[in-house]
């Protein structure tokens, strides 16, 4: 058997003891080891962004950075406190990021979400008022292939207070003239 | 009242707060990890494999070959090809070849890495014209003639003649490079085997009923014993659809050990499960007349399929059968060809088989039009097909807001204003497209409803809806809440909806050929139809009270069944039915590009991008669809490529070897939802999914063009070749000044 080694992790607020393979990483930690499971693993090596969680020192204040978890190893994550997406929400619910992203239509099949969501909170409590820029730029580490990205600065914007959510009605289209469609359905076919 | 509402989706709170249960957040008592061992040859024959020191290392449990599981199996029942692991041959490199069970995963790598594998390697083709040249090096044995997985040719009309008599023609080469899905999450299966022998998989597909049905095959299980289940999908776009060699594996491995068994494939293994857009090569000739009418379309499409034929068959319809909308084609004909190559198969990615076609003609419609001075929105709008219009290949187009979608992106890109008169290094393109709702045509030929849907009632005044369709993250359990909340006037979010399992829900035949709204929504209308009637009958203040007394009315549980009964739809013709669609949806997209003319950097400043939808059931779905489709034809465009070296190794698969654009790669996107109410869709429906990834592409290269004159004819538009062709332009020009 692989030597283990007797590690701490401060996450979402509990301590937990484990003991873990020296080369578990820290998503497999909370993945596997912590039942966290929201935290995805789109690669494993730190290219798409879906094992983003917030982590700062423990004598720290607020919630820190956004860190990759796949590509740090869970015993060097002890000096950490780490805000997974499970502890985002609080005693009154879903964070305003959660509730946006829900709200604005930002995921579809939800597998960034939880990474993409953890980045757009650590760059609101930098910048509680960012620019379009300023949030593509921090957002640029996650890599979202269903939305485009629209919708999810739109949430962004949304749970900063900058926007209320899209309200735009769709387009009636005219009918086309059938006279003249009809003209012309003769096909002839050559198999 | 709630058909056309923005409702957030109905798992965006379990997405939000990253509760919801993805297929590798499943973890059973007892549960063993497995891995493949896979081919390092592109083409090899397999003398001997040696599991003895990888079943002595401990915690190794079970290990699995080809010979366990020998038969073929593929989703069209006429093409299957392929085994779970390799029986005697290796076909890519990346084709699996042997699979171990252990106690976790890392103990399962380590044990791959003891497996010896005798390989005589054998010649191999790595592209379409080296397997048409070489018919004796077999890639697939499926393959009657030499290495074709499927030749369709199709001919409505005297095409040589409307070209001899046309009056701008253009015959031109174009390539399409392939590229892969990359939904974020990589596919996993978990399997279970209970003490009657009843098996489970869980599995991130978008198609549980062929998973299911093949299973039962391979494995040797009645239906009956096999229970297939969705659970939330990481994305697809097409590249979940095809039954996966873990989904055998780890049920062949359960049934081996009687413990479950779960696989997650790496990031570089879903680059070799792959089925991706296909290569293609189209020589196409395009004839307008003195008007600027289309006289002719012929396409000679070469396709380059990779060693299995997965969707193959249908590809080579879709090649040629989608092209012939929204514009009106005086005649037209098609030659494909699928072929095998020795490189990971290609299948079908969200606009399967008709996105590279799309490009070609739309970039050679730009070219015959500018030959004859034609502005090529105009170009577009005067070769407008119609509405309840057939097609010069025999398919019924129903509803058709093409123009309205052509308008809309003319006035908001200001196109009259701007076209041509942005550059130099600024400009703007155009290009339109269709696409199916869905087909007519099940993958196994049988009577049965394409789709099913049963709603119960309950005297608590909760909605059940069991729905066997797979909500791959377009929201299609969202809209059956919808569905049910405007039929019953229940309140949506008291709607549980079952989905995708195949013990518990109705069959439906899967997320493909965007064909879930339509279907489903007719199949789930109906049903809740049916119980509306019994609760009107029986009244009631409230909708509780009126179940209640519609129950007691009864005098029985209260539930009704919906379905999709499959047209018959198509020409009377040998492939006719395929690429027969009850309703097209139709697209229109300007795109402003800007090019750096020293260096060839080119850069998509926004698309604007118009979707006739029918009925936007859910307008914040339909502008997911749309910008996420934008954005996908957009990266292709830009970036997306699966390269292999001379040995048919793929060049880098992993996320920073095959780029896939970021926030700050993607243009901006302005999506317009143009309603055209079909008359067959559910409350007036059609596709939304893929239709819109088609323009993309070639309204960026018509947009290279109007900015610096250059006609980019093959993907991705890289830097290097917009720049090669900007000095050949360069060279013309002083050629010309010197002459």
């Amino acid at each position: 058997m692989r030597p283990s080694v007797f590690i701490r992790l401060l996450v979402n607020g509990e301590e937990h003891a484990l003991a873990v393979p020296a080369q578990r990483t820290l998503l497999e930690a909370l993945r596997y080891d912590l039942g966290l499971t929201g935290s995805k693993q789109g690669c494993d090596k730190g290219d798409c962004g879906a094992c983003t969680v917030l982590a700062r020192e423990r004598a720290g204040e607020g919630r820190g950075e956004a860190i990759l978890s796949c590509i740090t190893l869970a015993q060097d994550a002890q000096d950490l406190a780490i805000t997974t997406i499970e502890g985002l929400a609080g005693p009154q619910g879903l964070d305003p990021v959660q509730r946006a992203f829900a709200d604005c239509g930002a995921l579809q099949c939800g597998f960034c979400q939880p990474g993409m969501m953890l980045s757009a909170r650590a760059l609101l409590d930098d910048n509680p008022k960012p620019t379009l820029p300023q949030i593509q730029e921090a957002l640029s580490g996650n890599l979202c292939r269903c939305t485009g990205y629209t919708k999810i600065y739109e949430a962004v914007q949304v749970a900063a207070g900058l926007r209320a959510p899209a309200q735009r009605a769709p387009v009636q289209s005219e009918r086309a003239a059938p006279s003249d469609s009809k003209a012309q359905t003769v096909k002839e076919i050559v198999p | 009242m709630s058909i056309g509402a923005r409702f957030p989706k109905s798992d965006g709170v379990a997405k939000a707060d990253g509760s919801g249960i993805y297929a590798d957040d499943i973890a059973l008592p007892r549960m063993l990890h497995a891995k493949i061992l896979r081919s390092p040859h592109a083409h090899a024959r397999i003398r001997g494999i040696d599991l003895g020191a990888a079943e002595a290392l401990p915690g190794v449990v079970a290990t699995l070959v080809g010979a366990e599981l020998p038969l073929k199996y593929g989703v069209i029942p006429w093409t299957q090809d392929e085994t779970a692991l390799a029986v005697e041959k290796v076909r890519h490199v990346g084709d699996a070849v042997a699979c171990i069970a252990a106690i976790d995963e890392r103990t399962a790598d380590e044990a791959l890495r003891l497996v010896k594998v005798d390989y005589e390697v054998l010649p191999a083709v790595l592209t379409p014209e080296d397997a048409l040249e070489h018919p004796e090096i077999k890639v697939n044995e499926r393959a009657k003639v030499g290495n074709v997985t499927k030749h369709v040719h199709l001919q409505f009309g005297e095409v040589d003649e409307a070209v001899a008599g046309a009056t701008a023609v253009v015959r031109e080469t174009y390539r399409y490079a392939g590229s892969t899905h990359v939904p974020i999450e990589p596919h996993c299966a978990v399997a279970r085997i209970d003490a009657d022998g009843n098996l489970t998989v869980w599995s991130s597909t978008q198609i549980p009923h062929y998973v299911h049905r093949e299973l039962s095959r391979v494995l040797g299980l009645s239906q009956s014993k096999v229970r297939v289940i969705q659970p939330l999908l990481g994305g697809a776009f097409g590249g979940k659809s095809d039954p996966f060699a873990l989904e055998f594996c780890v049920a062949k491995l359960a049934m081996k050990t009687g413990r479950p068994v779960k696989i997650l494939y790496t990031r570089e293994e879903v680059f070799y499960a792959h089925r991706g857009r296909h290569p293609m090569k189209m020589d196409v000739t395009l004839a307008l007349d003195a008007d600027g009418r289309i006289a002719a379309v012929d396409n000679k499409i070469l396709i380059d399929g990779g060693a299995y034929a997965s969707f193959g068959l249908v590809t080579a319809y879709y090649a040629g059968q989608l092209l012939t909308g929204p514009y009106r084609f005086g005649t037209y004909r098609f030659d494909s060809y699928r072929m095998y190559t020795n490189k990971p198969p290609c299948g079908p990615k969200r606009g399967h088989g008709s996105v590279q076609p799309r490009f070609a003609f739309e970039v050679a419609l730009d070219e015959a039009a500018e030959k004859l001075g034609l502005d090529p929105v105009e170009a577009r709008r005067r070769n407008f097909i119609g509405e309840f219009v057939e097609t010069v290949n025999g398919q019924k187009i129903t509803s058709n807001g093409f123009l309205k979608c052509l308008e809309l992106v003319e006035k908001a890109s200001g196109w009259k204003e701007r076209h041509g008169k942005l550059g130099p290094g600024r400009g703007l393109g155009v290009a339109g497209s269709m696409y199916i709702s869905g087909t007519a045509y099940p993958v196994y030929p049988n009577e049965m409803p394409q789709s099913g849907v049963l709603v119960k009632l309950d005297r608590s005044g909760r909605v059940a809806i069991y729905s066997g369709a797979s909500d791959i993250g377009q929201g299609v359990n969202t809209l059956l809440c919808q569905i049910a909340a405007e039929e019953l006037h229940c309140d949506p979010y008291d709607v549980t909806v079952v989905s995708a399992d195949t013990d518990l829900t109705p069959v439906d035949l899967g997320a493909y050929s965007s064909r879930v709204t339509y279907m489903v929504g007719i199949a789930a209308r109906e049903a809740c139809q049916k119980l509306a009637e019994k609760l009107r009958a029986a009244g009631g203040a409230t909708f509780t009270e009126a179940c209640q007394r519609a129950e007691a009315a009864e005098g029985a549980p209260l539930a009704a069944t919906g379905g999709y009964r499959t047209e018959k739809l198509g020409g009377d013709y040998r492939g006719g039915t395929i690429g027969a669609s009850p309703a097209y949806s139709f697209t229109a997209h300007v795109a402003e590009v800007s090019v750096d003319e020293e260096t060839g950097i080119w850069n998509v400043e926004r698309i604007w991008a118009a979707h006739d939808c029918g009925k936007a059931l859910n307008p914040t779905l339909v502008e997911g669809q749309i910008e996420g489709s934008v954005y996908m034809g957009a990266a292709e465009a830009q970036m997306e490529e699966m390269v292999y070296d001379e040995k048919g190794l793929l060049f880098g698969p992993s996320l920073l070897d095959y780029r896939i654009p970021t926030s700050l790669d993607t243009p901006d996107l302005d999506s317009y939802i143009v309603e055209s109410n079909d008359p067959g869709g559910p409350y007036g429906a059609k596709e939304a999914g893929e239709g819109p990834l088609h323009p993309a592409i070639p309204a960026i290269a018509n947009g290279i063009h109007d900015a610096c004159g250059i006609r980019i004819r093959e993907l991705p538009f890289y830097p290097q070749r917009v720049l090669k062709l900007l000095r050949e332009r360069d060279a013309r020009r002083e050629e010309r000044a010197a002459s």
